[in-house]
């Protein structure tokens, strides 16, 4: 059996090559000198040094950080409400409808969510005055909409999986429901909850064609400045924008990775 | 359980209802649901100056009677003009094409992980899912300095002598192939991981003990084991690939024709609201039998678990 593994573990290898090459380069050329991407000419942090004097790029970075941060954290209190009810309610009526509802927004193309959800700001300004235009709020609202499927799929797993006797010692020790849930149920899903804010938040870090769709002007996304300025053709300041970004989810998943190391050691020595 | 009673428990238990089932139901009955059935109204409107720039669906005229516009135009010419034919036609074949190249690439990789000593299960599955964290549109920006005419892959085979001539593969359907596959493969190596690392290995010795050589073991007890994780990938590249938009708009020429992109033009460019509307709502029916098969299949899945 172990001398037929090298066919596999080299396709492994080239899987891995293909996900990491481009980025790599990514980041190698924005060190580069030149503007041309193809040409090297020495290394530089010039590219660097105006990505950080690129005062719209920024004004949208600090647009989309406080979108993200807003739709995170309301998509993890809807997120976590519908995994209650997936886990915890059974057959319900409409079930069937409920999840259709939460599994519909994971592959809906985007070109329909943002249709959709601008048709219905322009008819409820039209009928009911609010919104009034569009822009952060209208963003956000998108942005809630899908990420609170994503997070109920990461909230329903761990919900499903934790161990059900801790909450019976409780509810039999005389604690009421809600007690119960704060205090016990909630601390333990709490790691599924952090990635599933992790994962709202970067999914709406990262739309492009929603937020295209439900902004109004003067509200301008990161990556509706990326996009613009990728359609003129490659940028170095793109590319050290990509280094920071690869550099600060690494980093995330390196802490991410150590913490949950010595979170499920110390769990042993108990 | 009891009989529900109008007791404080029975009361929290329903107030634990309303809250978990009813505010997420809500929520995306109004900014989900109800903004598709808004979709499929406008898509039978005609296009207008004005704001809104489309007919209402109904109106009350001055006698007092309800009038009721429908128009099916806007379906017509998506049926009669064969550029949104050929780009629906065409959306359909990326997604078929770009789904079974993902699956090649993409079960050996989870097989491999799933059969790798266990701690190194996580890291290796870390690292498919670490470029899904990164910008989207970066990675798929990422392949226009690779596959320029005078980018990066040509300068590489230029040098190695491979070709003489620089290919021209970026603005074809080859390298909306190539930033589909990219973009989409860790949404094909999870669900097919989850799946092949909870198989019995037994089975396999089982198989092994009998005689069966390891070929022919894989290919009668494992394959028809992984179907779930196979269609569940499947779908979850399909789908989406079938409307996408940024990946064809910027590596993708003058004939990729793909639908989302020509909506977006409809709507961006030409400002016509119904036929990107009736462009939406024939995607979404074109969406729906695979959309409906994935869905069975998870709700078999999660019974038999």
């Amino acid at each position: 059996m172990r001398r037929r593994r090298w066919p596999l573990l080299s396709l492994l290898a080239f899987g891995y090559a293909f996900l990491y090459v481009p980025i790599l380069l990514l980041i190698v050329y924005s060190f580069n000198e030149s503007r041309l991407v193809t040409v090297w000419s020495g290394f530089s942090i010039k590219w660097y040094r105006e990505l950080l004097h690129n005062q719209q790029l920024l004004e949208a970075a600090w647009l989309s950080v406080r979108i993200a941060a807003v739709n995170a954290t309301l998509a993890v209190v809807l997120g976590t409400l519908a995994a209650n009810a997936l886990v915890r309610h059974g057959r319900f009526r409409g079930r069937n409808a409920f999840e259709l509802l939460l599994t519909a927004p994971l592959v809906m193309p985007d070109v329909i969510i943002g249709l959709s959800m601008l048709l219905l700001f322009v008819a409820m300004q039209h009928g009911l005055g609010w919104p009034d235009g569009r822009g952060f709020t209208t963003i956000a609202i998108a942005h809630i909409t899908f990420s609170t499927a994503y997070v109920a799929v990461v909230v329903r797993t761990r919900l499903a999986q934790m161990d059900a006797s801790l909450e019976e010692a409780a509810m039999d020790l005389g604690a009421r429901p809600l007690t119960v849930y704060l205090r016990i149920t909630l601390p333990l899903i709490a790691p599924a909850l952090l990635s599933g804010w992790l994962l709202a938040f970067t999914l709406s870090l990262d739309d492009l064609v929603i937020a295209s769709f439900v902004s109004g002007p003067g509200s301008t996304t990161l990556p509706m400045v990326v996009y613009s300025s990728v359609r003129m053709g490659v940028s170095p300041q793109i590319n050290a924008l990509a280094t920071l970004i690869v550099a600060v989810v690494t980093l995330a998943v390196i802490i991410a990775g150590v913490t949950s190391l010595r979170g499920s050691r110390t769990q042993r020595r108990r | 359980m009891p009989a529900p009673q109008d007791n404080p428990p029975a009361r929290r238990q329903r107030l634990s209802r309303v809250v978990n089932i009813g505010l997420p139901y809500l929520w995306l009955g109004v900014f989900f649901l109800l903004p598709l059935l808004i979709v499929l109204q406008i898509s039978v409107a005609e296009p207008r100056l004005g704001q809104p720039p489309y007919t209402p669906l109904w109106e009350w005229l001055e006698s007092g009677v309800l009038q009721i516009q429908v128009n099916l135009q806007n379906f017509m010419l998506v049926w009669e003009d064969s550029i949104y034919l050929t780009a629906f036609l065409n959306s359909l074949w990326v997604a078929l094409v770009c789904t079974l190249l993902c699956l090649l690439i993409g079960y050996p990789m989870a097989y491999a992980i799933a059969t790798a000593p266990p701690r190194w299960r996580i890291p290796l599955l870390m690292l498919v899912i670490l470029p899904f964290w990164t910008s989207f549109l970066i990675r798929v920006y990422a392949w226009i300095g690779i596959l320029k005419t005078n980018g990066l892959l040509n300068h590489l085979l230029l040098a190695l002598g491979v070709i003489d001539t620089p290919l021209n593969i970026l603005h074809t359907q080859t390298a909306v192939y190539i930033g589909v596959v990219y973009s989409y493969l860790p949404f094909m190596i999870l669900p097919l991981y989850a799946n092949l690392s909870r198989l019995d290995p037994t089975l396999l010795e089982a198989a092994a003990d009998l005689g069966c050589r390891p070929l022919r073991a894989f290919v009668r007890v494992t394959l028809p084991l992984s179907l779930a994780g196979i269609v569940a990938g499947s779908m979850l590249v399909f789908i989406p690939v079938v409307g996408e938009f940024v990946i064809p708009d910027l590596l993708g020429g003058p004939e990729t024709l793909m639908v989302g992109k020509l909506l977006w033009t409809e709507f961006f460019g030409n400002k016509d609201w119904p036929l990107a509307a009736a462009l939406a709502i024939v995607l979404l029916g074109l969406l729906v039998v695979p959309f409906v098969l994935m869905q069975r299949l998870e709700r078999r899945m999660e019974d038999s678990a």
